[in-house]
């Protein structure tokens, strides 16, 4: 008893954010692929996304395939949301974050002189997590009212109607493959931050 | 230095394991008489997402309407062959025909129906492929319809056969909803072959395809009949 406990160390990334981390990648890989697809049966704009991307072979698989994901993300992210917010993950690793912060931390980024300390997001981090984190409601609430837009009217309506929610799901879709491409641009500038994001990995001892 | 190839390894089979993803559901919905297992998991989950969406409606919430003046006239056509094949139905000898769980199973001439009493809408007819027009559709109420021939109304569903060799079937909370309408005019005239003459059915609380044209039967049943869209593979329920 009078002897110093025992710590088990503590994970940088704990399991339940793991967890959620990759469902949320893969379901989010699957509803943009099938989206896509769905995209092409009537274009927003003056472009098509090429076959050899899409998920789904046609329209009515595309429709199957996205409807297939949408429950495992709206329940994965939920989850995370709650997590995040009665853990106190959101606090400890989010927030707070300052302009000032961001500004300079995007120009160490941009020097490739940005210091990652495990188990520390910088300010680039923050923006771009707490950024596809609305991205990732938005596009779930537009989603909604494009697909129920007599019985969840209140939500269509908070759109702008089922013309824009139109427009915005595809903005929301945009910048989260925005999103990707830097997250996975900055993952493999520093590979070392990825072993922990799958196995958990150590945080360094800290003297209390 | 083995921890950092470790994380390039991964990622390099990551990124193999979502090329894989991407090239693995071409095979879906291509042999319907062969279902592979990404098939039978899409049917499932499809299944899944018609129970949600019926748990979603409320028989009570009604699609919004428009004013007169944002109508898409002329309506935009669409079906799985050209304008010019729309099927041609003779208004003058013209019978629908009833079937399953009905009482009195008379056939309905156009006159017959017209002499039933007839509602109007201006409501939004979203499509599948995700375009929109608005109409305007008259005709008689289906829920009224249904009570008049006697109709088992706690059957699950109603189903229609069109000229056309189309079919569809519907739910029955949604063929009750006020809204749902065996049309027999577009703004005040009857409508047109591409339309839907002489009667087609307009349930703005569906999608498009849900929305049959050139009905010549009708029928009330508990035995799942499908659709010609839904059969290959869109999703059955298709509520908005
Ligand atoms: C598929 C490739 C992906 C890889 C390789 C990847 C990798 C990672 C890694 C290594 C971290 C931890 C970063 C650190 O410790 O500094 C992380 C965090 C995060 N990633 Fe990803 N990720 C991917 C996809 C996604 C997607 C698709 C999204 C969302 C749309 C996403 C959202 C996030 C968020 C929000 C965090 C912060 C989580 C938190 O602490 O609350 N990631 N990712």
């Amino acid at each position: 008893m009078g002897r110093a406990t025992y710590h088990k160390p503590r994970p940088i990334h704990p399991w339940p954010l793991r967890l959620m981390h990759w469902v949320n990648a893969f379901a989010i890989v699957m509803l943009i692929g099938s989206g896509w697809q769905i995209y092409n049966a009537s274009p927003l704009f003056n472009f098509t996304f090429p076959e050899t991307i899409t998920i789904g072979a046609w329209l009515g698989a595309g429709i199957a395939w996205h409807l297939a994901f949408i429950w495992l993300l709206m329940l994965n992210g939920l989850s995370y949301l709650l997590w995040g917010f009665l853990s106190g993950h959101f606090k400890q690793k989010l927030w707070p974050i300052t302009p000032r912060a961001v500004l300079h931390d995007i120009g160490a980024a941009l020097r490739f002189k940005l210091p990652h300390q495990s188990g520390v997001y910088n300010a680039v981090q923050r923006v771009l997590y707490l950024g596809v984190i609305f991205a990732g409601i938005t596009i779930v609430i537009s989603g909604l009212s494009i697909w129920k837009p007599v019985q969840l009217w209140f939500l269509t309506d908070l759109c702008g109607g089922f013309y824009i929610a139109r427009y915005v799901h595809f903005t929301a879709m945009a910048c989260i493959v925005a999103f990707l491409f830097i997250h996975v641009v900055l993952v493999l500038m520093v590979p070392r931050v990825l072993p922990p994001m799958i196995t958990g990995g150590k945080l360094p001892e800290v003297q209390s | 230095m083995n921890k950092l190839d470790l994380g390039r390894r991964k990622l390099l089979s990551r990124a193999l394991a979502l090329g894989a993803i991407t090239t693995l559901p071409g095979c879906d919905f291509e042999d319907l008489a062969h279902p592979d297992l990404v098939d039978r998991f899409l049917r499932t989950m499809l299944a899944f997402n018609d129970e949600m969406q019926a748990l979603l409606f409320n028989p009570h919430t009604l699609a919004p309407t428009f004013p007169a003046s944002m109508v898409t006239n002329p309506p935009r056509f669409n079906a799985y062959y050209d304008i010019s094949m729309a099927p041609m139905v003779d208004p003058a000898t013209y019978q629908l025909e009833l079937g399953g769980q009905i009482q009195d199973k008379q056939p309905w001439t156009l006159a017959a129906l017209r002499g039933l009493p007839q509602e109007g809408q201006i409501t939004r007819f979203i499509c599948v492929e995700g375009w929109r027009v608005i109409g305007q559709w008259s005709g008689v109420p289906l829920a009224y319809f249904l009570h008049r021939i006697g109709a088992d109304t706690t059957c699950k569903y109603v189903s229609f056969k069109c000229a056309d060799g189309y079919y569809s079937s519907i739910d029955m909370a949604s063929a009750l909803h006020p809204q749902t309408i065996l049309a027999l005019d577009f703004l005040n005239v009857p409508l047109t072959a591409p339309f839907g003459a002489p009667v087609r059915l307009r349930i703005p609380v569906k999608l498009g395809f849900k929305n049959p044209k050139s009905i010549m039967q009708l029928a009330v049943t508990n035995t799942y009949p499908g659709g010609y869209w839904e059969d290959q593979g869109y999703d059955w329920f298709s509520g908005s």
